[in-house]
């Protein structure tokens, strides 16, 4: 999903620099007084962040032949939602950035974008939504992470044909071209995201679940009911 | 609900390398980034007018010195991981341990 350096024409990457700026900041602010507030959320942080940070670094072989990388960020925005979570995808994506020469400084903006606040939004929503009405735990934590992983890639393939219209057929046609490589290529790349992300969220569960209550995460019922499946 | 979550997650990452052999097996594909494949698509797009308008500030002098940096970041994210979930294992150990005795060693952590 990384947008290559210099890619992104005017004046596209001034608007997802634009767009993406206020989130990342109101994200910087709510994770200071999150800290702030209560100390025993900063380990999780950690947690997020570096999953973000292994799972964005590991480019994998998909069934068209060439290859992607999952996000990682869809632990962070169940956990912490989707502001924070951007300011952590910022963080991976400078650094791919600035020593990798993978994704550029100009197109940070939309990377952020698609990234770090559309794909945790979506994911965000669809962790919401299983849990409301109720699905498995761990199933709602593989579609939040899942989708996230392809929301991402999806946003992508939308940014790249707002730049590059199609002489014949516009947007519309261009983003048939440009999601002919991400959208396909990350679907098994999503799923495995997704089934990692639950076992990780399982262990975070058994070893934390009550940070996790206090941050109303996962209520204390679900918990109770996976303490009782395990005995 | 005792479904193995962790046999899950190994069965469907077995799947996902099953379809990486027969598809580099049975097809002749490069394997080359999604990221870079866009790259070709805009070059189709704008019939190869569109000229990258910043280069990149640093570029790794070679694929060796970017598989460092890309396993250096994965290496950095796993030990952060690694070190917080092996703290939290025992902690809540130290305290089942310490409340074992007046619950007649029964732990629940």
């Amino acid at each position: 999903m990384h947008i290559m350096e210099g890619f992104l024409p005017h004046p596209w990457w001034e608007i997802w620099f634009l767009l993406s700026l206020p989130v990342v900041a109101f994200g910087v602010y709510k994770m200071n007084r999150m800290i702030m507030e209560s100390r025993e959320t900063l380990p999780l942080l950690a947690v997020a962040g570096a999953f973000v940070f292994v799972l964005s670094s590991l480019k994998l072989p998909s069934v068209t032949g060439s290859c992607s990388h999952p996000t990682g960020t869809g632990m962070g925005t169940i956990i912490f939602g989707p502001w924070i979570t951007s300011v952590l995808a910022v963080i991976v994506l400078v650094y791919q950035a600035v020593f990798l020469a993978h994704g550029g400084l100009t197109t940070l903006g939309a990377n952020t974008f698609s990234m770090g606040i559309a794909g945790p939004a979506v994911g965000y929503l669809v962790y919401k939504a299983a849990t409301k009405v109720g699905l498995h735990l761990y199933l709602a934590v593989f579609l939040a992470a899942t989708l996230a992983d392809w929301a991402t890639y999806l946003v992508t393939s939308v940014q790249l044909a707002l730049a590059f219209p199609a002489t014949f057929g516009g947007v519309l046609a261009s983003f048939e071209a440009f999601a002919a490589i991400f959208a396909i290529t990350q679907i098994p790349l999503a799923i495995v995201e997704g089934m990692v992300t639950a076992l990780m969220f399982k262990y975070i569960v058994q070893l934390r679940s009550d940070v996790l209550v206090r941050m109303n995460v996962v209520s204390q019922n679900t918990i109770k009911k996976l303490k009782e499946a395990l005995t | 609900m005792k479904i193995k979550l962790e046999l899950l997650t190994l069965g469907v990452i077995v799947l996902f390398i099953a379809a990486f052999a027969y598809v580099s097996s049975t097809q002749n594909h490069e394997w080359s980034g999604a990221d870079s494949q866009a790259e070709g698509v805009i070059s189709d797009l704008t019939g190869g007018t569109y000229i990258p308008w910043f280069q990149s500030i640093y570029q790794p002098p070679s694929g060796e010195i970017e598989s460092l940096l890309f396993a250096l970041q994965a290496a950095i994210g796993s030990l952060i991981i690694g070190y917080f979930l092996g703290y939290y294992r025992a902690m809540s150990k130290i305290k089942a341990e310490k409340s074992a005795p007046e619950k007649e060693g029964k732990s629940d952590a």
